[in-house]
C-alpha cells in the first residue's frame, strides 16, 4: 500500500455542549481518493473544516507527512499542503478568472509568481475546462465554470491533499457527468483527494476507500460497494431521525 | 469607594440605556449607527429647550422626545438606510456604506445643531438636592435619571421577551433569512427597531442633560462608549448591555476621582482592549463557530 | 517594465517636477495652499494603501500624525533635523502594529471603532503626563521655511507614490486584493492575512507620522488639542473616498478639489465645515460610490475606449 499522507487520530471536536464530532480515526494514502460521506449533519463538514484549518479540534491529531497540524492557522496548513473548496462556491468578485487561479499559485504549498504562475494558471484553466474565458469577469460564469475556477484555485499551489467539499452538488445531470470526469482525471493523474459527497454515483465510480460518519462519529469504513451495503450505513442514511 | 461604585452604577444606568439604544439598531436592523450619539446630544438639546423656554421638567419633556425621535429614525432607516441594505451584496459591504452614511449623518446633525444653537456648552439646574445613602450624598438628578433610565430598560426588555412584536424583533435579530421565510416583513421590523432604538437613546440623552454639561460636539465620545458597551455586552445581549454598562459607569467613575478626570476615554480603552484580547465575542456571548 | 509603466512614470515625475517648481513663482497664499494639499495627498494616498484594497477604515491618522508633530516638538532643539521624521516613522509604525495586533485579528467593526477614538485617547494620555510634568504646550521655533515643508512633502509624495507602485505589483499587495474580495478565501490559500494587513497598517501609520513630524514646524505652537484634531481622520478618508481608492492617483483627485471647497467654506462660514464633511460622505456613499475613480472607470466602460 502507498504512504500515508494524511492522519486523522481520535479527532474530536465540541460547540458548547454539542459533540460535532467524536474521536474519528482515518488514514489517507497516496494516490488515493477517499470519500467521506454520511447523512447531513453527521460531521463531515467539522471535519473538513478541521482538516483545512478552519477550526481548531478540541482534542486528537491530525497528521500531513507524520507533522500534527491540528490547531495551526488555516494559511500555515494550506502552505504545508492542503488546499480546499468550500460547500458554497467562494470566488473573489473583484478579480478575473485568471488572478482567482493565480490568488491559489502565489501563496500555496508551491509559491508561483509573475509570468510562471500565470502560465501555470492559464494551464490549469484549460485542464479544467475554461480555457477560453481567462479573462472574463467572475459574475459572468455559470455555476459549473465557478466550481471549475474554484477547483483550479485549489489545484494552483500543488497541493499534498487536495478536499472537495460537495464540489458536485447543486449541478444538473448533464453537467454532474462532466463533473465526475473531471474529478475522474484527477484522480488519474495521482492525486490525493477527500471527497465529501452526497452524489452516489460520484462516490461508486470515484472513491477507493469511502469512510462513513453518522452523529459525528465513524460507522464505517471500506471500500464503496463494501459500504453502501453495509446494514449498519443503510440505517443511518435511512433512518429519518438523524437527517436533519 | 462605596461612593465611587454608587455613583458609577448610576452612571452606568443611563449608559445602559443608550447603549440599549444603539444595540437595537446593530443587532436588530443591522445598521452599525455612527450617528447614535448625535441623538443622544438631540434629546438633550430639546429637554434643555423645553426646561429654559417653559419651565417643563426634563421629564415630562421624554413623551414628546421620545415618539419625536421614533419618527425621526424611522424615516432615517427608511429613506436613507433601507436602499444600502438592498444594495448591499455583502455583510462587509453594508456595514463599510453604512459607517460612511451614519458618519455623513452624524457630522451633518454636528453641523446643524450647532448652526441652530450655538457651539458653546449647555446645561442647567434640575432637582439639584442631595439625597443621603449609606452616609454619602448624591445629586437628585442623578437618582432620578438612574430610576427612570432603569424603568424605560425594563420596560423595553418585557417588550422584547413577552410580546409578539418583540417576538419578530428577536427573530430578525438571529437570522433576517429565516425570519423572512416564516412571513417576517424584515425592513418594516428593521425600521421599528432602528426607530424604537433612536428613541431611547435620545431618551437616556434627556435624562442624561440633568447632570451633564454637553456641547453639540459631545456625540461622538457617547456614540463610542456606547459602542464599547454594546461590544463588551455582545451584539443583541440585553443583559450583557447592561452589565457592561455598569462596568463601564463604575471604571470611568473611578478613573475620574481616583487618577484623573481626563482620562475617562482611556479607562473605556483600557476595557475594550481587555475585551478585544480576551472575550472578543463578549462578556456572556458564545465562541462563534 | 512594461510600455505603459514607462509611460506612467514619466508623467509622475513630470507632474512632481512641477508641482516642486511652484515655490520659485509663489511663496505666499498660493504656496501655503499648496502644502496644503501636498499634506493631504501623502496622507490620503498612504490611507488609501492600506483601507483601499481591504475595505478597513481607518480613523486613526491624527493619532499618527499628532505624534510625529510631537516627536518634532520634543526633539527640535537636541536631535538633529533629518533624524526626526525616522524617529517618528519608527514611532507610528510601532503604533501601528500595537493597534493592528489588537484589532486586525477581528473583523473591520472592531477596527473602526478602535481606531475613531484612537487619537482623542492619546491625546487625553498626552495631556495626562503633560499636566503630571507641569508641562504646557510647546513652541517649536526653526529656521524651516513653509518653502522647505513643501518640499519635504513633495519628495514624501513621490515615495509614497512609488511604494504605492510597487506594492501593488507585488505578492503584498495581491495579498491584500484577495483580502479585500474575501478573508477566508485568503487563508485557505495560504495567506497570512493578519500579518499582511498589520504590515501595511504600518506602513501607512508610519507615512502619516513622518508627515506630522514634517508639518510640526509650519503650526509653531503645538499643543495636544489641535495637534490630535481628530477632523484631521475624516477629513483624510473623506479625500481619499472622494477620489477613490481603485488606482493609485484616485486620492489626489480628491484632494484638490476637496480643500479647495474646505478652504472656501471655512473662509466664509466657518460654523459650516462639519455639514460640509457630512455631505460629503453621504454625497461618496448614495452618488458617487468608487470616487472619481469609479465615475471614470463606469464613463470609460460605457463609452467603450477599451483602454485599462
Amino acid at each position: 500500500m502507498a504512504r500515508v499522507v494524511l492522519e486523522v487520530r481520535d479527532v474530536t471536536k465540541r460547540f458548547g455542549g454539542l459533540v460535532a464530532v467524536r474521536e474519528m480515526v482515518f488514514d489517507v494514502h497516496h494516490n488515493e481518493v477517499l470519500g467521506l460521506i454520511g447523512p447531513n449533519g453527521s460531521g463531515k463538514s467539522t471535519m473538513i473544516n478541521m482538516i483545512s484549518g478552519a477550526f481548531a479540534p478540541t482534542a486528537g491529531a491530525i497528521r500531513l507527512n507524520g507533522q500534527d497540524i491540528a490547531g495551526t492557522s488555516a494559511h500555515r496548513i494550506a502552505r504545508q499542503g492542503v488546499a480546499r473548496t468550500f460547500q458554497l462556491v467562494r470566488l473573489l468578485p473583484e478579480l478575473s478568472v485568471i488572478e482567482n487561479v493565480i490568488a491559489g499559485a502565489a501563496f500555496g504549498h508551491r509559491k508561483r509568481w509573475g509570468r510562471e504562475a500565470e502560465s501555470f494558471a492559464r494551464q490549469l484553466l484549460e485542464r479544467v475546462g475554461l480555457g477560453g474565458q481567462i479573462t472574463s469577469a467572475v459574475s459572468s460564469l455559470t455555476y459549473i465554470n465557478t466550481k471549475r475556477v474554484e477547483l483550479a484555485r485549489a489545484l494552483a499551489g500543488e497541493p499534498e491533499v487536495l478536499l472537495l467539499d460537495e464540489w458536485l452538488a447543486g449541478l444538473n445531470p448533464t453537467e454532474l457527468q462532466t463533473g465526475i470526469e473531471l474529478i475522474r482525471s484527477l484522480r488519474d493523474e495521482g492525486r490525493t483527494i477527500i471527497l465529501v459527497e452526497h452524489v452516489m454515483d460520484a462516490i461508486r465510480s470515484l472513491c477507493d476507500r469511502c469512510v462513513v460518519m453518522s452523529s459525528g462519529a465513524k460507522i464505517a469504513e471500506g471500500t464503496p460497494s463494501d459500504v453502501l451495503t453495509d446494514p449498519e450505513v443503510i440505517r443511518a442514511y435511512l433512518g429519518a431521525d438523524e437527517d436533519a | 469607594m462605596f461612593f465611587i461604585l454608587i455613583t458609577g452604577l448610576l452612571l452606568g444606568g443611563t449608559y445602559a440605556l443608550i447603549a440599549m439604544g444603539l444595540n437595537l439598531q446593530y443587532g436588530v436592523a443591522r445598521i452599525m449607527n455612527l450617528a447614535n450619539g448625535e441623538m443622544l446630544v438631540a434629546g438633550a438639546f430639546a429637554a434643555f429647550w423645553v426646561f429654559t423656554a417653559g419651565q417643563v421638567s426634563p421629564i415630562a419633556a421624554l413623551l414628546v422626545v421620545a415618539p419625536l425621535a421614533f419618527v425621526v429614525n424611522w424615516l432615517i432607516y427608511r429613506i436613507m438606510l433601507q436602499p444600502l441594505v438592498k444594495r448591499a451584496k455583502s455583510r462587509g459591504a453594508l456595514e463599510v456604506d453604512s459607517i460612511l452614511a451614519t458618519f455623513g449623518l452624524s457630522f451633518a446633525l454636528v453641523g446643524i445643531m450647532t448652526w441652530a444653537f450655538g457651539g458653546g456648552f449647555f446645561n442647567y439646574s434640575y432637582l439639584t438636592g442631595r439625597v443621603d445613602i449609606f452616609g454619602s450624598s448624591y445629586a437628585q438628578n442623578r437618582i432620578v435619571a438612574f430610576s427612570i433610565a432603569s424603568l424605560l430598560a425594563a420596560s423595553l426588555w418585557i417588550w422584547l421577551s413577552y410580546t409578539r412584536a418583540g417576538l419578530r424583533m428577536r427573530a430578525v435579530a438571529v437570522s433576517p433569512d429565516s425570519a423572512r421565510l416564516v412571513g417576517i416583513d424584515v425592513h418594516a421590523v428593521s425600521a421599528l427597531a432602528f426607530g424604537l432604538g433612536g428613541a431611547v437613546t435620545a431618551s437616556g440623552g434627556a435624562l442624561i442633560s440633568m447632570f451633564f454639561t454637553l456641547d453639540a460636539s459631545v456625540g461622538v465620545m457617547f456614540t463610542m462608549k456606547a459602542l464599547i458597551i454594546v461590544i463588551m455586552g455582545g451584539v443583541g445581549d440585553i443583559r450583557g448591555t447592561i452589565v457592561a454598562a455598569m462596568i463601564l459607569g463604575v471604571a470611568e467613575t473611578f478613573v475620574a476621582r481616583v487618577i484623573d478626570p481626563g482620562l475617562t476615554l482611556a479607562a473605556a480603552y483600557l476595557l475594550f482592549l481587555g475585551i478585544l484580547l480576551f472575550r472578543p465575542q463578549g462578556l456572556f456571548g458564545k465562541k462563534p463557530t | 517594465m512594461s510600455k505603459r509603466d514607462l509611460r506612467n512614470l514619466t508623467l509622475a515625475s513630470a507632474a512632481l517636477g512641477l508641482a516642486a517648481l511652484l515655490p520659485l513663482y509663489d511663496t505666499g497664499y498660493l504656496l501655503s495652499i499648496a502644502t496644503t494639499m501636498a499634506m493631504f495627498t501623502v496622507l490620503a494616498t498612504s490611507w488609501a494603501l492600506f483601507s483601499g484594497p481591504t475595505h478597513y477604515i481607518s480613523l486613526a491618522t491624527a493619532a499618527f500624525f499628532g505624534l510625529g508633530t510631537f516627536v518634532t516638538g520634543l526633539g527640535f532643539q537636541t536631535l538633529p533635523m533629518w533624524m526626526l521624521p525616522l524617529i517618528a516613522a519608527g514611532l507610528g509604525a510601532v503604533l501601528a502594529a500595537l493597534v493592528g495586533l489588537v484589532t486586525l485579528r477581528l473583523s473591520g467593526v472592531y477596527f473602526v471603532i478602535f481606531t475613531l477614538g484612537l487619537a482623542e485617547l492619546v491625546r487625553q494620555l498626552v495631556t495626562w503626563v503633560q499636566n503630571r510634568t507641569g508641562q504646557r504646550g510647546m513652541y517649536v521655533l526653526t529656521s524651516i521655511t513653509e518653502r522647505d515643508i513643501y518640499w519635504q512633502l513633495i519628495a514624501m509624495a513621490a515615495l509614497v507614490f512609488l511604494v504605492g507602485w510597487l506594492i501593488a505589483r507585488s505578492r503584498m499587495g495581491f495579498a491584500l486584493r484577495i483580502i479585500g474580495n474575501d478573508e477566508t478565501v485568503a487563508k485557505h490559500s495560504g495567506i497570512d492575512t493578519a500579518m499582511a494587513k498589520i504590515l501595511l497598517f504600518m506602513i501607512s501609520g508610519a507615512v502619516a507620522a513622518v508627515v506630522g513630524a514634517m508639518m510640526a514646524p509650519r503650526y509653531i505652537y503645538i499643543e495636544p488639542s489641535t495637534a490630535f484634531a481628530p477632523i484631521l481622520s475624516f477629513q483624510v478618508v473623506i479625500m481619499a473616498l472622494l477620489g477613490g481608492t481603485g488606482r493609485l492617483w484616485g486620492p489626489l483627485a480628491g484632494v484638490i478639489p476637496f480643500t479647495l471647497l474646505w478652504e472656501f467654506i471655512s473662509r466664509n462660514a466657518p460654523n459650516q465645515t462639519l455639514l460640509l464633511l457630512g455631505l460629503a460622505f453621504l454625497l461618496i456613499v448614495y452618488v458617487l460610490p468608487g470616487g472619481f475613480v469609479g465615475l471614470y472607470e463606469r464613463l470609460q466602460h460605457r463609452f467603450g475606449s477599451g483602454g485599462r
